[in-house]
């Protein structure tokens, strides 16, 4: 978990514009922005997330899940379930947002080198993890081993499709995909994540995992590593509160002693395992 | 594939594993080779369940039928084992099983297994404690399916 320098003003949206809007699948696109204030650079960190406003309807913390290599050009994968998510999805070239950020942690990609890397990504989970797969691709030669693992809903709601083939097909690299159902047409695996895991090839004494996707998943997940014997402190997840200003101030994303947003959202599960286990959290 | 070779196979499988010898002769005297096509059905949802499978290279959906459509809820994998209903009776299968790539696999005759394991209880216990973690395994990962984590209102 590493910690970036805040925004010189982090609750002032900078003014961005819609550069492409690409639906991924039936209720999820991704849409790259440019600033439009003459500021080029956009640095953030594999795992943080940016505040975007569309104005008239809201702000909603999502992931940065684009190249940290590609500064200039900000990425995020929106899924439209509420009113501003919807109207995200609707977003044409030419359109401007606001963005605050980057906030939070990252990935601890640099800290994994000289072992093996596990990225464990559960359906729009990928989307978060997807710039750490980037960092961690152009730094190959300083892993043993990535292995990449991801569960979705089914074969239609597989996020980064094409991508994913690509990373499966690049030497030194493993990558396996899993759905919960399939029709009779599906060449793939059908099973839970947890299958994968316990297929996957890594050392547990000697790799750092990355899980995201939705907290039930995450929990059965650890679990998983847990039996073959990987350490909490390996483990890492981003977490999903509600997050309003992305400071630490507002306490909605307050979990026990943390602030999401601003100690997280990835965090070593050894921080957060007692914490977890509080239902009332 | 004479059945000594057939033993040793078994020994060497992960769910057999920790068999003593006596016993994986017992079992290899139930069993046989077996070899499915790609798009081969290995059994039918209702047909009875005298036969269980120890996949060693292959692939097999196992599949509800229904409506034109076949939906998949689980495949299976090398050292996986197909058609647990051997176990519990009325002894039927509860679902088709399809190979999706040529598939070999080892037979093992639930009946004659049956018998053997009423006539020699420390071998049921073996196999007992085997198959009931395979069970509650595959429940728990029935009940993460059925639970639907990235459904609809998700938004990780």
């Amino acid at each position: 978990m590493a910690k970036s320098p805040l925004p010189a003003d982090p609750m002032l949206p900078r003014r961005f514009r819609v550069v492409e809007n690409t639906r991924e699948t039936v209720d999820t696109y991704t849409f790259s922005i440019a600033a439009m204030d003459g500021v080029s650079e956009f640095s953030f960190a594999p795992g943080q997330f940016n505040m975007l406003y569309l104005f008239g309807y809201g702000e909603v913390p999502i992931s940065i899940c684009g190249d940290p290599a590609q500064p200039g050009l900000l990425v995020h994968t929106v899924r439209a379930t509420g009113s501003v998510t919807q109207a995200f999805a609707s977003l044409k070239a030419g359109d401007m947002i606001g963005v605050r950020g980057p906030f939070g942690s990252s990935w601890p990609v640099a800290a994994a080198e000289g072992g093996d890397v596990l990225i464990v990504a559960g359906g729009l989970g990928l989307a978060p993890l997807r710039s750490a797969i980037y960092r961690l691709l152009a730094r190959e030669g300083r892993y043993r081993r990535i292995v990449i693992l991801y569960g979705a809903r089914s074969p239609d709601t597989i996020l980064f499709a094409e991508e994913l083939k690509r990373w499966r097909d690049q030497p030194g690299i493993s990558c396996d995909i899993t759905v919960d159902y399939a029709d009779a047409n599906w060449q793939g695996r059908v099973g839970v994540i947890t299958q994968l895991i316990a297929q996957a090839e890594f050392d547990p004494q000697q790799v750092v995992a990355l899980i995201c996707g939705p907290e039930i998943m995450m929990r059965f997940s650890v679990a998983a590593l847990k039996s073959l014997g990987v350490s909490d402190a390996s483990i890492h997840v981003s977490l999903e509160r509600s997050m309003k200003c992305a400071l630490g101030h507002c306490g909605h994303c307050q979990f026990g002693p943390l602030f999401v947003c601003k100690d997280g959202p990835v965090l070593p599960y050894d921080q957060i395992a007692t914490l977890l286990g509080v239902a009332e959290l | 594939m004479a059945k000594k070779d057939l033993e040793e196979i078994i020994a060497q499988e992960p769910f057999f594993r920790g068999l003593n010898a006596d016993f994986c002769k017992t079992i290899a005297r139930c069993g046989k080779h077996v070899r499915f096509d790609k798009g081969q059905i290995i059994y039918r949802q209702g047909d009875p369940a005298d036969t269980f499978y120890v996949i060693r290279h292959g692939y097999v959906a196992l599949e509800f039928p229904g409506g034109g459509r076949a939906m998949v809820h689980q495949t299976l994998h090398d050292g996986d084992l197909a058609n647990a209903e051997w176990l519990v009776a009325p002894y039927r299968c509860l679902w088709d099983a399809r190979a999706v790539a040529a598939t070999v696999a080892i037979a093992l005759d639930a009946a004659c297994l049956r018998g053997k394991c009423d006539d020699d209880h420390d071998l049921g216990y073996e196999l007992m404690k085997r198959f009931v973690p395979l069970v509650v395994e595959r429940l728990s990962h029935a009940k993460l399916q059925a639970l639907d984590v990235y459904g609809e209102g998700s938004t990780t």
